[in-house]
């Protein structure tokens, strides 16, 4: 199947899907990154403007500095989460799952220059397209991911209060799934669209009220009524 | 058990461990005790869930509370830079040595180099234009030449202080792109050191013919030591990245790069405090006005140092 998970098996084993991030959202995560830095830079250029040649050599510091140091600081004090990241919902982690050390993040921000090689990130781009994980250069190096960052929401069943009907037939594990599935997703879908769908397994709903009858067997197939 | 039984049962544990997560990523205390049990019956539970198949977004906020957990109780600060003092004092000379072949070859090729091309545009005075535009040339001259040239003239402190934010910004960013264009395959890093060599060799050449030897070299012996090193560290490290995709050994070439890049941290980090030093050197005591003996002497204790520190510092004790 190809899907945009990278699996962590943990010391309990268990395997924790990792949502790995694609070029686009990280693109937009940079460049607001790229915003707040020019911002961040004209304001001290205003600011130390008032000290003549120590406010220069301040200046060219502190540039010094947001230019290679704003990154790892966030992302190692802050989750993972420079600001761009956090407003576009990303997460800078090890290959591992676990947070980002100051080795690791230094790395992968200081090879950002090769990933921008041979110009506009095209290197950069390449690995990121070529590798499952969407890893850049610097994050082959650095072993480590951008993934999304969601925190958990409780789930609420939206399966509907209607009597439970068990299926006719017996269902498979897998089978059990969907039907669960689209019970619990026929809301966000048209009516017209919900009909169709529950009118694939004919065998199994009947052809007067599919959607109807298979939601009632997914309230059964969740515990309901017994 | 069904999907709505099994939640039952559950919820009462995965709200008190969500709570739990998310006081501990705010820094808030919380009662640590209780988060390992809680974990793992966690993770039995999402296992559970998703062998059974018993709800999409059930499974999704188990794997996001579970991936919540292990990145607490997982998180291993591994490889990191221990203190300052123990980095410059054995870590950083330690790393350097490693590299002793890696370090000679640069050292040679870069004087090497500049060496041969120094006496090139000795015998031929033309060369230098052949490489490095007029303008920049008569900038140079003016620097050093003219008996006006700002070498001889006393500089206030804070152009030092400009000049020190100049150089740290301008050096280290060079030192550390020169580190990450070896990532392609070691060229960008040997175009960057064959570039410097060219410009050293070239241009105290042009100066000593010029009968400027005097301000020129006594202005760059203080800060070269540093400067000049640590650029080819920078370079050493950029190397490592290089030969590690040219020449992987038994790894797969992404295991090749990823230990060398953990190996080439400390030289590149080392590399960048180095040439905060070298820029302290060069904007406060380069431009002092003492006779140039003094700065010569300054200027070999400082390679000596230099030489002593990364080749000696941080042996282990024999016994």
């Amino acid at each position: 199947m190809i899907d945009t998970v990278h699996a962590v098996q943990t010391p309990e084993g268990v395997d924790l899907a990792l949502r790995v991030a694609g070029p686009v959202p990280r693109a937009l995560a940079f460049g607001v990154d790229l915003l707040l830095q020019g911002g961040i830079a004209i304001a001290l250029q205003i600011a130390l403007s008032a000290f003549a040649g120590f406010g220069v050599g301040l200046y060219l510091i502190a540039l010094f500095s947001l230019l290679w140091f704003y990154p790892v600081l966030f992302e190692v004090r802050a989750h993972g989460q420079t600001p761009g990241k956090r407003m576009l919902g990303l997460r800078v982690v090890q290959e591992n799952g676990t947070p980002v050390g100051w080795s690791a993040s230094a790395l992968r921000n200081f090879l950002l220059v090769a990933d921008f090689l041979p110009l506009f990130y095209l290197a950069g781009l390449i690995a990121m397209v070529a590798d499952p994980s969407f890893r850049r250069l610097g994050d082959l190096a650095a072993g480590t991911l951008v993934i999304y960052a969601d925190a958990p929401r409780p789930h609420v069943s939206r399966i509907p209060d209607v009597t439970p009907v068990p299926p006719p037939l017996a269902l498979t594990l897998d089978e059990q799934a969907a039907v669960i599935a689209f019970a619990e997703r026929a809301g966000s879908v048209s009516p017209e669209r919900a009909a169709e769908l529950a009118a694939i397994p004919l065998s199994l709903v009947g052809a007067d009220e599919p959607r109807a009858t298979l939601v009632a067997q997914a309230a059964y197939l969740v515990g309901r009524g017994r | 058990m069904r999907l709505e039984a099994f939640e039952a049962q559950g919820r009462a544990r995965w709200t008190r461990i969500a709570q739990l997560l998310a006081a501990f990523e705010r820094g808030e205390s919380a009662n640590a005790a209780e988060l390992p049990a809680l974990y793992r019956q966690l993770c039995h539970d999402l296992a559970l869930a998703r062998d059974r198949q018993l709800s999409g977004a059930l499974v999704a906020e188990l794997n996001e509370l579970a991936l919540a957990g292990h990145r607490l109780l997982y998180q291993a600060r591994t490889g990191e830079i221990r203190g300052l003092g123990a980095f410059l004092t054995r870590d950083f000379p330690r790393a350097v040595r490693s590299e002793l072949p890696l370090v000679a070859g640069l050292h040679a090729l870069f004087y090497g180099l500049a060496l041969a091309l120094a006496l090139l545009a000795w015998l031929h005075p033309d060369l230098i234009y052949s490489f490095i535009p007029q303008e920049q040339v008569s900038e140079i001259e003016q620097m050093y030449v003219a008996s006006d040239a700002p070498v001889h003239e006393p500089r206030d402190a804070s152009a030092d202080a400009t000049m020190f934010g100049y150089y740290i910004w301008n050096n280290v960013s060079i030192a550390f792109r020169t580190f990450a264009s070896g990532l392609a395959f070691g060229v960008g890093t040997l175009v960057s050191v064959v570039l410097n060599a060219l410009q050293l060799g070239l241009i105290s050449s042009h100066l000593a013919r010029e009968g400027a030897a005097e301000p020129f070299f006594s202005f760059v012996i203080g800060h070269g030591s540093f400067e000049l090193t640590a650029i080819l560290l920078a370079g050493v490290a950029g190397m490592r990245l290089g030969l590690a995709l040219l020449a992987p050994g038994p790894r797969s070439r992404v295991a090749a790069l990823r230990a060398a890049a953990l190996s080439s941290l400390p030289i590149i980090a080392g590399a960048g405090l180095m040439l905060v030093i070298a820029a302290g050197i060069e904007a406060f005591w380069s431009p002092r006005l003492v006779p140039a003996q003094w700065k010569y002497a300054v200027g070999a204790a400082l390679w000596l140092l230099v030489a002593l520190w990364l080749g000696l510092a941080g042996r282990a004790r024999a016994d």
